[in-house]
This record gives structure tokens, C-alpha cells and sequence, in this order.
């Protein structure tokens, strides 16, 4: 079954983390969680969970409570591709505010909406670090900078070639 | 070595402007001209500035060349690396990387510490941090000295963390030192999150094992044998250069068991945080680590005395880091030097905004902002006057054109432009002063962690009242409300992150205070659209 198959995927997961990672009895959550969200498209659904908290030997409770502090975790099915756009000072004084109209007029949703088509969930962040080139945005893990009006027009474009395309 | 070498800059920044591409397109062209015996193309780190281009640098001509497109690559290489010839369009000059400015005052000349090997070396190669005196100092305090030399040593430096906060950093050694433990960590502190600030993640990309060896220092100097690097979940090239920075550390001897044939022994890891500005506090990225959600601690006990799983800890900034092994190799002294009586040695500050030259530039504590707008940031593009500055990050000040002489160290934020994360945000006059200040406490009010009510609430008040401000639903009485709130929040909240939104929120006021007062009259403003006034109902008090 397909499941099982993924099951053993992060059964694997955690084991290499635990192997490679861990100094510390309990310090591998994190990045445990990073890995098997990889897995899943962009979030941790309620059988990985239940799988991690008893591997590691944590109260299901607590993987929760860590899902649910970190905006980079999500429980819930995201879009193929998470759009994060930083609306921090130094994107907005160099036109990020812009960049964030043109993502809702053309994603049609606002922040933490997901796209009828499943493709995009558009979220907002914090500085991502590359104010040299803001006003940035943040797909899955790719970085886009200096953005324009017409830029994300075309690369929304280029990841709809790509969604469809199935990569 | 070749006769020639082409160094590409190859961090974050310059990799979205297509530096990877440059790189690959110049190592074609140069097999193509038949020119691979003579000429090297290697990556390096940022080379400080970012333009619409990508920076490149040729050497032992020391030329540096920005160029935009494959056109550009196609002329530099047909023309300097066949011919000889440099290419003078595309060319910048050597004095706005350098930074080496007019020598009559010799604070503004660029003092390299921290970014020593940033944009010199290829980061990727600990052979080429070990030729620029890399894991020498490592090896000095492993065989010469005992773990009080070098916390004397940093103590008398007066080496104080980058983070923020300045504390002095051989007193926060010494004190973990003094804590009796048969464990004790070592914990990096890379979750740069602080709006405007990217030096972690670019000394992080350009010299990685700067860090690694600072580390192991640290941890031969208090008795450690466990480092971890905490570093943002999103900063994933910097996570992978890091992870080989620290497998060949491994393989080289400088970590793991018996470092350098000596008793000594350390381990280091990286942990990813996951989009929470909070975990940048000490004591929730401990947290976070044990994997809990990175709300703070109580403080007392600190760190040093109870840290990670309540063992001695040292937790230091990457910058922090960075300035130890020049300390150790060329003496507490001449870094006292430089900088200024309460802040000794440089400070690199991240200029960004509507500034010419975005990028960093590493100065001498006591450079004012002027300095860094004008000298070091080329000015503001487009011919349009500067309107205000924030510096030190979100948390800092928001300071007016008449207030960038004050020189910026640890000291400075008592005459109210505060250094923080060495952020120099420019700002022209399109900006509004209402709406810098919502964007800057929306960001507050997202990244509290929801702990302790004054900031939880108060994050929240402030947006509501400054956004009604915006939209000309504004009373003069909002602003002593919005001053009231900042008192309360600085004097109970529970940790740093509410304790410090005083500080932009009061500046932003006391400085721009008739701004705010034109948008409650109503007066037009280029940016805030105001709605017509709604009827109120009976016995609302706050327009929430």
C-alpha cells in the first residue's frame, strides 16, 4: 500500500537524523519534523505525527504543540508550492507592498489561502535575509529577489508550466 | 596556480541575480578560448555590495566587473582574459568594494575582522581557509594556552556579543567556566531574523569555518564538548555549505574526538529552526533545541549558569564568533585599538532600503550612520531626499536626517539611535511615517510567541491604533495611549522581544510626532488612504 510505503519513508527518516544528528537524547524533533514535512507536500499529516512522537518517545500532544508554534510547520495539506513573501520594512520601502497585491490579485486568495487548483499557498514571513535584493519572495525552497510586478507575473506562470508538467 | 583567476561572488544574494549561471558561462567561454591552463574561475562569497548585477573580480589585476548579462560575460572574457584588455563599462570601482575612502578621517576606512576571508576565499575549501591562517588559533590555544588565557585574553579585548544585547563575551566564557558540570554546550546563534540584517547568513556562506574554529575554542576555554549551530530553517543554502563546512572539519581533525593529538575533544551539529523571529532570544532557542516551542525562560538562572538541558551554556552570535580567532592570533590589543572606548573592534552593518549600495560593509564601532548612508551606502538612488533612518533592525530606532551623527556603538542607543543587529535602513521621502510604523509593529505582533499578556496584547493594541491612525481615524489622545502602552510593555513584559518594541515605537513618535499629527487632522498623505468617517457606537472606548 502506498501508505505503508510513506510510513516507511519517515520510519527511515528518523533513523538517519537519529544517527547522524542527535548529541542529545529529545534534540532531533525539529529537525526530524523539517525532513518528513519534505516528504508529505508541505505538511505533517496526523500519521507521521503519531509515528515521530513514537519513535522519539514524546507525548503526541507535544509533536503538536511544536506543528502548531512554528510557521513553517503546517498540519494541514498546503499547496504544491508555498509562496512565502516578506513583508518586513526593507522589502516594503523598496516596493515589497506592491509585490504583495500583485500575489493576491493574481493567486486570487489571501494569506494562508491555498489556490482552487491546489498549486499555490500564499503565506507571509519575516525577513528572509537577502534585503541586498528585496523586495523577495520565498517558493518552497527556492529564493526570488528584486522583484517586480511583471517578474511575479512570470514566474507564477513558470511554476504553473511546472505544476502542470507534474515536477 | 594559474596565471589568472576569476572569482565570482556566489552568496544567496547573488545567486537569485544568476551568479551560478555567470560561473558556469565563464568557465565555458574560458575552455572554449582555450584558456583552461591559464585562468581559474572559482566561486567565492559576497564581495559586500549588491547592484543589479553580479560581482566579479579578476585577479592579480584586482579588477572587479559587474555584469548583468551573458553579453557581459561573453566581453570580459574575449577581452581582458584573451586579450588583455579591461573591459571599462562594465568595470566598478575598486574603491566602493574596498570601501577605502578619502583617508582624511581614518575611521571610514573599512577595517576587515569579521569578513577577513568573506569574498577572498571559496568557502567550500578548508584548504583555503587553513592558507589565510585558518584553525591557527585552534591550534595555539590547544598547545600554548590554558582555558583562563583565553578568556583573559578575551576579556581584555573587550569583545562584547553582536547580537544586540553587548554582553561582554569573556565574562559570559568565564562565567560558564566557573559552573561546576561534567557537561557543558556550546551554542551558535544563527537565527538571523532580525528585519534588515543578513551578515550571519553571509559570514556564515563566505567563511564558514571561522565559526566552527570559534566554537571549538570556546568549548576548550569553559569545558564544553557539545556545540550546536541553531540556524533559520529557511536559510537553506547557507544550512548545506555549512553541514560540508562541518564534515570536513571532521575529516581535517579540527572537531571530534582528540583534536589535534590533544585530550580535547568536540562535537558540533546543526539544528533548524522554523520561522519564529522569538527563537533568536537565548533562552527559546534552548528551547526549541530540547524541541519544545521557543518560548523564553525565566531569567535568572542565565545560560552560563543553567542553559541546554539545564547545563553550563554559552550562547554567542555568529558574528560573535567570527571575531575570536583574529583576537587569539593577533592579540586582545590591537583589537582594542579599534572602535571606540565602550565598544572595542569593527562592526558589520547591513545597509538596506532605498540606499545606493545595498549590501554590508564591516567598520569600526563609532561610525555614524551619516557615514554609512552616505559614504559607505553611496547615497539614495534616484536623486530623492532621505526622510528617516531606521537603525539596529526593527527593534531600533527610527532617527530623523539631523540625528545620523552620533556615533554608533553600544552606547549610542542612550542618545537615541541605537546600533542593535548593525541594520541601516534608509528610508525617502515616499515613505509615510504611520505606515513604517504599522509594517514595523505587524511584524512584532506576528512574531510574538503569546506568553505573557503585555506583549501578546500590546503587539496587537498598537497595530489597531496605528491603523486607525492610517486610515484618518485618528485622536491626538492615540498618541499618549500608544506612549502609555510602550512604558507598560517595556516595564512587564517577559522577555526582550516585548521589552524591545518600546523602542521603535517611541523614536517613530517623539521624532516624526507631526506626521502623526497631520494624519489626524487629515491632511493628505502620498501613501495612507483615509476612509470616511463611520458612526461610532455608544460606549466603545478604544477603536479597535
Amino acid at each position: 500500500m502506498v501508505v505503508d510505503q510513506t510510513l516507511e519513508k519517515v520510519r527511515e527518516i528518523i533513523e538517519a537524523v537519529e544517527k547522524e544528528q542527535s548529541l542529545e537524547e529529545g534534540d532531533i524533533l525539529l529537525n526530524c519534523l523539517h525532513r518528513v514535512q519534505d516528504v508529505y507536500q508541505n505538511f505533517v499529516p496526523s500519521e507521521a505525527a503519531e509515528l515521530v512522537a513514537e519513535r522519539l518517545k514524546v507525548p503526541l500532544s507535544k509533536v503538536y504543540e511544536v506543528l502548531t508554534f512554528y510557521t513553517m510547520f503546517s498540519t494541514k495539506l498546503r499547496g504544491k508550492y508555498v509562496i512565502r513573501v516578506c513583508n518586513s520594512l526593507p522589502c516594503h520601502v523598496t516596493g515589497g507592498s506592491q509585490i504583495i497585491d500583485a500575489l493576491f490579485k493574481e493567486l486570487k486568495v489571501g494569506f494562508g489561502g491555498t489556490t482552487e487548483d491546489g498549486l499555490f499557498t500564499l503565506e507571509k514571513t519575516g525577513c528572509l535575509g537577502l534585503c541586498g535584493v528585496g523586495p523577495v519572495i520565498m517558493i518552497n525552497d527556492e529564493f526570488y529577489g528584486n522583484l517586480t510586478v511583471d517578474r511575479v507575473a512570470e514566474i507564477l506562470a513558470d511554476y504553473r508550466a511546472r505544476g502542470e508538467a507534474g515536477v | 596556480m594559474k596565471a589568472q583567476t576569476v572569482l565570482v561572488s556566489v552568496d544567496s544574494g547573488s545567486i537569485l541575480k544568476g551568479a551560478r549561471y555567470y560561473k558556469e558561462l565563464f568557465q565555458e567561454l574560458v575552455h572554449r578560448y582555450n584558456l583552461d591552463s591559464m585562468v581559474d574561475v572559482l566561486e567565492t562569497g559576497s564581495l559586500g555590495i549588491y547592484r543589479e548585477g553580479v560581482l566579479v573580480s579578476i585577479f592579480p589585476d584586482g579588477i572587479y566587473y559587474e555584469v548583468r548579462s551573458k553579453e557581459d560575460v561573453e566581453r570580459v572574457v574575449s577581452e581582458h582574459l584573451l586579450k588583455g584588455r579591461a573591459v571599462s563599462a562594465l568595470m566598478i570601482d575598486e574603491e566602493i568594494i574596498k570601501k577605502d575612502l578619502p583617508k582624511e578621517d581614518a575611521m571610514t576606512v573599512e577595517t576587515r575582522i569579521v569578513l577577513r576571508n568573506v569574498g577572498v576565499i571559496d568557502p567550500l575549501q578548508i584548504e583555503e581557509y587553513i592558507a589565510r591562517d585558518g584553525y591557527m588559533a585552534l591550534g595555539k590555544v590547544l598547545s600554548a594556552m590554558k582555558p583562563k588565557d583565553v578568556i583573559d585574553i578575551l576579556k581584555e579585548s573587550g569583545l562584547k556579543g553582536r547580537g544586540g544585547a553587548g554582553f561582554p563575551t569573556g565574562r559570559k566564557w568565564e562565567f560558564t567556566a566557573q559552573t561546576d558540570s561534567d557537561v557543558k554546550y556550546i551554542l551558535c546563534n544563527a537565527d538571523e531574523g532580525e528585519p534588515g540584517t543578513f551578515k550571519d547568513r553571509l559570514i556564515m556562506e563566505g567563511d564558514p569555518h571561522s565559526v566552527i574554529e570559534a566554537m571549538a575554542i570556546a568549548g576548550y576555554s569553559v569545558g564544553a564538548s557539545k556545540g550546536y549551530i541553531y540556524i533559520r530553517g529557511e536559510y537553506y543554502g547557507s544550512i548545506d555549505n555549512l553541514n560540508r563546512a562541518i564534515q570536513d572539519a571532521y575529516e581535517w581533525g579540527f572537531l571530534g574526538q582528540n583534536i589535534l593529538g590533544t585530550a580535547f575533544s568536540f562535537d558540533l551539529t546543526i539544528r533548524l529552526g522554523a520561522g519564529a523571529y522569538i527563537c533568536g532570544e537565548e533562552t527559546a532557542l534552548i528551547e526549541s533545541i530540547e524541541g519544545k516551542p521557543g518560548r523564553p525562560r525565566f531569567k535568572p538562572p542565565y545560560p552560563p549558569v543553567a542553559g541546554l538541558y539545564q547545563k553550563p551554556t554559552v550562547v554567542n552570535n555568529v558574528e560573535t564568533f567570527a571575531n575570536v580567532p583574529w583576537i587569539i592570533l593577533n592579540g586582545p590589543k590591537a583589537f582594542k585599538k579599534i572602535g571606540t572606548a565602550s565598544s572595542s573592534g569593527t562592526k558589520v552593518f547591513t545597509l538596506v532600503g532605498n540606499i545606493r549600495n545595498r549590501g554590508l560593509v564591516e567598520v569600526p564601532m563609532g561610525t555614524t550612520a551619516y557615514d554609512l548612508v552616505y559614504r559607505y551606502g553611496g547615497g539614495l538612488p534616484g536623486g530623492k531626499d532621505l526622510k528617516m533612518v531606521q537603525t539596529g533592525g526593527t527593534a531600533g530606532t527610527f532617527v530623523r536626517p539631523d540625528q545620523l551623527n552620533v556615533k554608533l556603538d553600544f552606547d549610542s542607543g542612550k542618545l537615541g539611535v541605537s546600533i542593535g543587529s548593525g541594520v541601516i535602513l534608509a528610508m525617502d521621502t515616499d515613505t509615510c511615517a504611520v505606515e513604517a510604523a504599522k509594517v514595523a509593529m505587524e511584524f512584532f505582533e506576528h512574531e510574538s510567541c503569546g506568553k505573557c499578556t503585555p506583549c501578546r496584547e500590546g503587539t496587537r493594541l498598537a497595530v489597531s491604533i496605528l491603523d486607525s491612525i492610517s486610515k484618518g481615524k485618528g485622536k491626538e489622545s492615540d498618541l499618549d495611549l500608544l506612549l502609555s502602552l510602550a512604558d507598560t510593555m517595556e516595564e512587564t513584559s517577559f522577555c526582550g522581544l516585548g521589552q524591545a518594541v518600546p523602542m521603535p515605537l517611541r523614536s517613530i513618535i517623539e521624532n516624526f510626532r507631526e506626521e502623526f499629527l497631520r494624519h489626524i487632522r487629515k491632511e493628505p498623505c502620498p501613501v495612507c488612504v483615509y476612509e470616511k468617517p463611520k458612526k461610532r457606537k455608544a460606549g466603545s472606548i478604544v477603536t479597535l
